[in-house]
């Protein structure tokens, strides 16, 4: 059976037109040792048995665990409002309007998710979002670059892993230069190093990125890193969680330029790899370097208010290479997801996750503690942290077998620290129960006897 | 529509006054008719050296977003911080307020002669005329 519209002499037509023999001839240029053969798939099942063979696959997946895992995603409530809002078709199946003036529900949309995030960032321009916390971290490095004109992007070896690896992708192979500021033993970015970087006068730094909370989850002192970078003429940028901007001092307080980060966070599924949520805001003066759409308010010819793309002369339809960016698909849906998600809660609800995370983290530091696992770090941490063990990975894999996920082993994304090479980076959010932490502290003492 | 009989042309629309070993640089009635209403104009910081032809810039109107060129070899004195906050200039005066960079030329006198890349008015004119 096959399910293409043309019949073989539809086939034998276009070969003719072609003057080709086969369409295998169409494949010529690739080695017949690299090419597909055919799929060797197993006879047709029926419905019934079809559906049989997916549970059995699907019972393979490991549900019941206590996660601890944080590491970039969280797990976090999602009310049934985001779904509900999410599945109407007018959202659930439109893509980027091409006429974007005629879809004013898709529109507002937007201009609302920016308008939380700029209320949660304290900044004053949001672009309608990018694929993940990674490109908009690159983006914002990018950013700095073109507005300082300078080459050079100090990052802070503490932002999460994932999203230095895409800014060192996105700054490979060109004049751009990307460095590591170190970390202390207390788990924040090290000022002094900073300090001695920004004072090379011959390598003027356009930004500094610097993750609250870190990749470590602990909190830095982001005023006076600010205060450093702009001593030196350089840009900063904060890569923030943004339920933790519900408790804790805003981008816009400690004065950083650029703020951006993953939004999973707010309402958007844990699944593998994404879709997820790239947000990134701005002080008004960079909203030129703002990559991606943006959509304003204005009125209509009869006073009536309305949504519009705005400032499109920075995008790639129009300036095509000297674009702000031509990686810059957004996240509508799951910009919205995040909208809803902060609008249901409310501020107050906004912070009671936060609060909520941070009270069951203290809870879970001092079971673990008591159970042969302190914190790696000293600095204030909110809902994330390290903790030592000895062999992390085996410990890791020995308590998977007792049913707990307990987090992420650090020696995956730092190999070569040390201070971390054995360490566990767990977390707990409003989702935690105080069975699962007691779980997690027995568990542990068994494997650590 | 003003080409005035003092300037030097671009084919891309930018004239240049030559004053002595300097030159202002602004882009013609003719261009800032085409673009339609300036929103926003892009200047480089002073002090950076040009090239013939090089792009310094940008201009941005309601329709587009066009790179600026420099007409002649040079280094940047000033730029005219007054577009940031009233890029209307541009359409309203585009040879008086409405200019972009004074450059300090590398080659004063290679630039007085009327060329295909630095045209006399008349010229100017007649590359208007035939669209």
């Amino acid at each position: 059976m096959t399910y293409g519209p043309h019949t073989s002499a539809d086939r034998q037509h276009m070969l003719d037109a072609l003057g080709i023999a086969s369409i295998d001839a169409l494949f010529a240029d690739i080695p017949a040792q690299v090419r597909a053969r055919g799929l060797d798939l197993p006879p047709p099942e029926d419905e019934l048995s079809l559906a049989r063979r997916m549970e059995t696959l699907a019972g393979r997946n490991r549900v019941g665990p206590a996660s601890f895992l944080g590491a970039g995603a969280y797990r976090h409530h999602i009310p049934p409002t985001v779904d509900q809002i999410l599945s109407r078709g007018e959202f659930y199946t439109s893509y980027t309007p091409y006429q974007p003036e005629i879809s004013q529900g898709t529109l507002q949309t937007i201009y609302e998710y920016q308008s939380v995030i700029a209320e949660l960032t304290g900044l004053d321009v949001v672009s309608a979002s990018h694929y993940d916390g990674g490109a908009a971290t690159a983006e914002a490095a990018l950013m700095t670059v073109r507005q300082t004109r300078r080459d050079r992007v100090l990052v802070s070896r503490a932002i999460h892993r994932h999203f230095l690896d895409t800014t060192t992708t996105y700054f490979e192979g060109g004049r751009l230069t990307l460095e590591e500021l170190p970390t202390l033993a207390d788990g924040t970015t090290n000022l002094e190093a900073l300090e001695r970087e920004l004072a090379d006068t011959a390598r003027p730094v356009a930004g500094v990125l610097i993750g609250q909370p870190n990749a470590f989850g602990i909190l830095e002192p982001m005023a006076e890193a600010g205060r450093l970078a702009h001593a030196a003429g350089a840009l900063f940028v904060a890569v923030v969680e943004p339920i933790s901007l519900a408790v804790l001092a805003s981008p816009a307080e400690y004065d950083a330029d650029i703020a951006v980060g993953e939004g999973q966070p707010l309402g958007i599924a844990l699944q593998y790899g994404g879709p997820y949520l790239g947000i990134l805001a701005a002080k008004a003066d960079l909203v030129r370097q703002v990559p991606g759409r943006l959509v304003g308010r204005t009125t209509d010819i009869e006073g009536r208010r309305a949504f519009v793309m705005t400032l499109r002369a920075r995008e790639q339809d129009i300036r095509r290479d000297k674009a702000a960016s031509n990686i810059c698909t957004n996240q509508a849906l799951c910009a919205l997801a995040a909208t809803v998600y902060v609008a249901t809660l409310g501020p107050h609800g906004l912070r009671d996750v936060a609060a909520l995370g941070a009270a069951r983290a203290y809870e879970l530091e001092e079971a673990l503690a008591a159970a042969g696992a302190p914190r790696v770090h000293d600095g204030a941490y909110l809902n994330e942290f390290a903790v030592r063990v000895p062999d992390a990975r085996s410990v890791h894999a020995s308590l998977l077998e007792h049913d707990i996920l307990a987090g992420l082993p650090l020696a995956d994304w730092y190999p070569d620290d040390p201070q971390v090479r054995d360490a566990l980076l767990v977390c707990a959010t409003e989702m935690t129960t105080s069975a699962e932490i007691e779980r997690f502290a027995g568990a542990l003492r068994q494997v650590l006897a | 529509m003003q080409v005035p009989e003092d300037l030097r042309y671009t084919p891309d629309h930018e004239w240049l006054r030559i004053e002595a070993d300097e030159a202002v640089v602004g882009i013609t009635e003719y261009a800032a008719t085409e673009l339609g209403d300036v929103v926003f104009v892009e200047l480089p910081a002073p002090g950076m050296a040009l090239e013939p032809a090089q792009s310094f810039g940008v201009i941005e109107s309601v329709k587009t977003a066009s790179d600026l060129y420099s007409p002649a070899a040079g280094e940047i004195l000033t730029v005219n911080t007054a577009l940031a906050d009233k890029p209307e200039l541009v359409n309203e005066d585009p040879y008086g307020d409405g200019w972009m960079i004074r450059m300090r030329l590398s080659d004063p006198d290679g630039v007085s002669a009327s060329s295909e890349r630095l045209m006399d008015a008349a010229a100017y004119r007649s590359l208007i005329e035939a669209g």
